[in-house]
C-alpha cells in the first residue's frame, strides 16, 4: 500500500480579510531547528504593504464605529480561537525555534491572556484616560480619547506569536486597525494567526499581517502618509531610527522599545501602551438656561 | 420601547384617526421555547444545591400572569445563611489569593454562558415576574451577560480604577435583590464583587428566585469554586437573618427606601461597609423646544418599561406649560396602542405586574389619586386576562406638588402629569423630593440640556432618553434614593477597600 501524501497548508499573506498571496510573487523557506525546509511563507513586497494600509484605513471608521463592548467581545473571541489552535502554534514555534514544547505552550498560553487582557481594556480604556475638566465659566468640559487610525505593527523576532499580539492588540482595543509585520526570525506564528482572525468575527482589514523582511520595509513604512502611528520592539538600532524619522513625515506617532519583557504583564497589559495610539479629543459645551 | 408608533401621523380628536385596543388584534406570538423547572429548588450553598430536610419549608414562586405556582422554593431558616456565610467565608481566601486574571476569566466563562443560554433565562424571568418576553430578551438578560463581560475585565486592572492606592476585597458580602430585575439585578452584585475577590451570600426576592438559581448552574457549569457564590432563597425573615449576620463584612440591597433604611441600621449597628440602590419619584422634563414624538416614546419607556416596576422610572412628568395640552394628547393617543397581556407574547408591551400584593399598592394608589382631586386616564382598550395580575397604564392630570401621587413611589404603571412654566421651576419642583435616583430631560437646546443637568440632584440624568443602561455607565441615586453607585469604574468601589 502507498503511504498517503499529506495535504500541506499553504501560507499566505492575510489583507483586508482574505489570504492573498504576495503579489511579487516570492516566498521565505522556513526551516525546523535542524536546518530542514519544512514549509514557506510569503516574502511581501512595498505593494503588499501599501494594500494592506488602503485595507486598514477603509475597515478603521467602522472599526472604531463599533460599540466598545463589541470590539471587546471580539478580541476575547480572538483569545477563544488562539485556545483551540493553541497546540497547532506550540508544535509549530517548537519545530522553528530554540524554544522547547514546554517554553511553547507557555508563549501560546501567555498570548491567549494578553488578547482577554485587551479585550477587557475596550470598554474601560477611556474611563481610565478620559476625564471631565473643571474650566472655568459655565461650560461643560470633558476629554475622551479616540482611537489614532492606522497602526503599523513591526513585531520583534522572539518571542514571535506573544510579541506581536502584544504590539496589536493595545491598537485594536481602542479602535484602530492594525499592518503587522511579523516576525522576521520565525513568521509562521504570523501566518497562522490570520487564520484566528479570519474565524474571530475581526471585520476584514482590520487585522492585516505580513510576512517579509524589514530591511525591504521599515523604509516604506516610516514613509507612508496614511499611517498615523508606528510601534515596535526589538528591532536593529538602524530600522528604529528609520521610524523614528518617519515621524517627520507626517506627524506620525511612534513608539520603539529597545527591549520588552514579554512576560511582564504588568508592563505589557497596562493602559499606558494604549494611551500612545489615542488622540485626546476635548468636547466644550456651555450650559445656559 | 415601541417602534410601530413612531411614524405614525399626529392624532387628531376623532374622524379619521387609527383606532387600536378591541379592534385592531394582533395574531398572537408566544414565545416557543419550553423552559424546564423542577418541581423543587433547594439552595445553592458551597457549590451545590441543598437537599430538604422534615423541617425544610417550601413556598411556591407565582406566575404572576396565570396565578399558576411555577414551583415550589425553599425558605430559607438562620441555620441556612449560617452554612453560606461560612461556606463564603471558607471560599474567600482561595478566592482573593487567585489572580485578578484568573478570577476574570471564570467571569468571562459565565457571561459567556448567560449568552448561550440567553433565551431560557428570558422565558424563565417572563414567566417568574410577569414582565414582557420583549424585555427579558433585549434588555434584562443581555445586560446581565454585559455586566459579566465588563467587570471580568476589571479583575485585573483595579488598580487602574484606584491609582494610588492597593484595592483589596472586603471580604463576604451579603446581597439583598428585589423583584423587578431578578437576573440583571443579581448580575449587578456578583460581578462586581466577583471581580473585586469578594465572596458572596445572595438572597434573590421571594416572587423571583427562579432565574438567580438557573445562574447557580451556570456558575457550577463554569466551575466557579464552591462557596464564591451561595444563593438562599426566603422571604423577608430570610432577608432579615443575612442582614443581620455578623459574619459579613459587607452588606449590598437594592429595594424600597424603607427597608433599606433598614438595612442602613444593620450595617451602622456593626460598622460595616453598604452599598443601597433604593427608591425613586424620578422626574421626566419636557420642554417646548423638545421633539415631542421622540419625548412621548420617552415618557412610554420611562414610566411603563417594566410595568412601571422601575425604582428609576420617569413617574414624575413636568411639561411646560405652552405644550401640555399637545403632550397630554398625543400620550393619550400612543398609549392607546400599549398591548397589555401575556408576557410571554412578543407583541406585549406590558406585562402582569409581578405579585398579588404590589397589585394592591398599586391600586391603592389609584384610589388615592382620585380622592385627593386627580384626574385619572386609562386610555389603553381591551379586555386584561381574567387570571393573574393587571393594571393596565395610565396617567393622573390635575395633581398637585403635594398630592401623595406625586411623592410617593407606586412602582406600577402610574404617571403623575405636572406643569411648569420656566426652567428654574422645573429644576426647584424636579428637586422637591428626598428621593434622587434619575431624571429625564427632554430639549432641543443643548446649553439648557447640560444647565439642567447640572442642577438636578439625581444619580443618573437622562438627555433625551430615559432608562438606558450599561455596565460601563454607574447607577445609583442620591439622598434618599441609595449610596454607592453599580457599573461603570465607580461602581467597584463598593467591593474594595483601601
Amino acid at each position: 500500500m502507498a503511504q498517503r501524501l499529506s495535504v500541506a497548508k499553504t501560507y499566505k499573506l492575510y489583507i483586508g480579510g482574505a489570504f492573498p498571496r504576495t503579489e511579487s510573487g516570492r516566498s521565505i523557506a522556513i526551516t525546523d531547528t535542524s536546518g530542514k525546509t519544512i514549509t514557506h511563507v510569503c516574502h511581501a513586497s512595498r505593494k503588499d504593504f501599501r494594500n494592506a494600509v488602503v485595507a486598514a484605513r477603509s475597515a478603521q471608521p467602522g472599526w472604531m464605529g463599533r460599540d466598545a463592548y463589541n470590539r471587546s467581545q471580539i478580541l476575547y473571541r480572538m483569545g477563544e480561537m488562539l485556545e483551540g489552535k493553541g497546540e497547532e502554534f506550540a508544535q509549530l514555534i517548537k519545530r522553528t525555534t530554540d524554544a522547547d514544547l514546554r517554553t511553547a505552550r507557555k508563549e501560546v498560553e501567555a498570548s491567549v491572556d494578553r488578547l482577554v487582557a485587551y479585550a477587557g481594556w475596550a470598554d474601560k480604556f477611556s474611563q481610565v484616560l478620559g476625564c471631565h475638566n473643571p474650566v472655568v465659566g459655565p461650560y461643560y468640559n470633558f476629554t475622551v480619547p479616540e482611537a489614532t487610525g492606522v497602526v503599523v505593527a513591526v513585531a520583534p523576532d522572539e518571542p514571535s506569536l506573544l510579541g506581536l499580539i502584544t504590539l496589536m492588540a493595545p491598537a485594536l482595543c481602542s479602535g484602530s486597525t492594525v499592518v503587522a509585520l511579523g516576525s522576521e526570525k520565525h513568521p509562521i506564528a504570523t501566518s497562522v494567526l490570520g487564520e484566528v482572525c479570519a474565524t474571530s468575527d475581526v471585520p476584514g482589514g482590520a487585522i492585516n499581517l505580513l510576512t517579509g523582511q524589514r530591511d525591504e520595509l521599515i523604509e516604506h513604512i516610516a514613509n507612508h502618509r496614511d499611517v498615523n502611528a508606528v510601534v515596535g520592539a526589538g528591532l536593529s538600532k538602524k530600522h528604529a531610527a528609520a521610524l523614528r524619522m518617519g515621524s517627520s513625515e507626517n506627524i506620525k506617532r511612534v513608539r520603539i522599545e529597545d527591549s520588552v519583557d514579554f512576560y511582564d504583564d504588568e508592563a505589557c497589559e497596562s493602559p499606558w501602551r494604549i494611551e500612545p495610539l489615542v488622540e485626546m479629543k476635548t468636547i466644550w459645551h456651555p450650559s445656559a438656561t | 420601547m415601541n417602534e410601530h408608533a413612531s411614524s405614525q401621523t399626529e392624532p387628531k380628536a376623532d374622524a379619521r384617526s387609527l383606532r387600536f385596543g378591541e379592534s385592531w388584534d394582533y395574531a398572537p406570538a408566544p414565545e416557543s421555547v419550553k423552559v424546564e423547572i423542577a418541581e423543587k429548588y433547594g439552595h445553592y450553598i458551597n457549590g451545590k444545591f441543598t437537599t430538604p430536610t422534615k423541617t425544610t419549608k417550601f413556598f411556591g414562586s407565582i406566575n404572576p400572569s396565570n396565578e399558576k405556582v411555577l414551583c415550589k422554593v425553599t425558605q430559607g431558616t438562620k441555620k441556612d445563611v449560617d452554612k453560606a456565610v461560612d461556606a463564603a467565608k471558607s471560599a474567600l481566601t482561595g478566592w482573593k489569593r487567585l489572580s485578578g486574571k484568573e478570577r476574570g476569566k471564570y467571569l468571562y466563562r459565565i457571561a459567556r454562558r448567560i449568552q448561550e443560554r440567553a433565551r431560557e433565562l428570558a422565558v424563565l424571568e417572563s414567566m417568574d415576574g410577569g414582565k414582557p418576553i420583549r424585555e427579558s430578551r433585549d434588555v434584562d438578560v443581555p445586560l446581565a451577560a454585559q455586566h459579566f463581560f465588563y467587570h471580568a475585565g476589571w479583575a485585573d486592572k483595579l488598580k487602574y480604577a484606584f491609582p494610588n492606592r492597593d484595592p483589596q476585597p472586603v471580604g463576604v458580602c451579603g446581597q439583598i435583590i428585589p423583584w423587578n430585575f431578578p437576573l440583571l439585578m443579581a448580575a449587578w452584585k456578583i460581578a462586581p464583587a466577583l471581580a473585586c475577590g469578594n465572596t458572596v451570600v445572595l438572597k434573590p426576592a421571594e416572587t423571583t428566585p427562579l432565574t438567580a438559581l438557573r445562574l447557580a448552574e451556570i456558575f457550577d457549569e463554569c466551575e466557579l469554586p464552591a462557596g464564591v457564590v451561595n444563593i438562599v432563597t426566603g422571604d423577608g425573615a430570610t432577608g432579615q437573618a443575612l442582614a443581620e449576620h455578623k459574619g459579613l463584612d459587607k452588606l449590598a440591597f437594592t429595594g424600597s427606601t424603607s427597608v433599606g433604611k433598614k438595612i442602613a441600621a444593620a450595617a451602622a449597628e456593626r460598622d460595616i461597609p453598604c452599598t443601597l440602590e433604593l427608591g425613586g419619584k424620578s422626574p421626566n422634563i419636557i420642554f417646548d423646544d423638545a421633539s415631542i414624538d421622540q419625548a412621548i416614546e420617552g415618557i412610554i419607556s420611562g414610566i411603563y418599561f417594566n410595568q412601571g416596576h422601575v425604582c428609576c422610572a420617569g413617574s414624575r412628568l413636568f411639561v411646560q406649560e405652552s405644550v401640555l395640552d399637545e403632550v397630554i394628547r398625543r400620550l393619550e393617543w400612543r398609549m392607546k396602542s400599549l398591548r397589555v397581556g401575556d408576557p410571554l407574547d412578543k407583541n406585549t408591551d406590558v406585562g402582569a405586574i409581578n405579585s398579588k400584593a404590589q397589585l394592591a399598592t398599586i391600586n391603592r394608589y389609584l384610589k388615592i389619586g382620585s380622592e385627593e382631586g386627580a384626574e385619572v386616564h386609562v386610555p389603553g382598550g381591551g379586555e386584561v386576562p381574567a387570571k393573574g395580575y393587571w393594571c393596565r397604564p395610565c396617567f393622573f392630570t390635575g395633581v398637585q406638588q403635594s398630592h401623595q401621587i406625586a411623592r410617593e413611589e407606586i412602582f406600577g404603571p402610574v404617571l403623575a402629569v405636572m406643569s411648569f412654566r420656566t426652567p428654574e421651576e422645573a429644576i426647584q419642583r424636579a428637586n422637591n423630593t428626598p428621593y434622587g435616583l434619575s431624571a429625564g430631560i427632554w430639549t432641543d437646546k443643548g446649553s439648557k440640556m447640560f444647565e439642567l443637568a447640572g442642577k438636578l440632584k439625581a444619580g443618573v440624568i437622562w438627555c433625551n432618553t430615559f432608562n438606558r443602561f450599561d455596565a460601563a455607565s454607574p447607577f445609583g441615586g442620591y439622598k434618599e434614593s441609595g449610596f454607592g453607585r453599580e457599573g461603570g469604574m465607580q461602581g467597584l468601589r463598593g467591593y474594595v477597600k483601601f
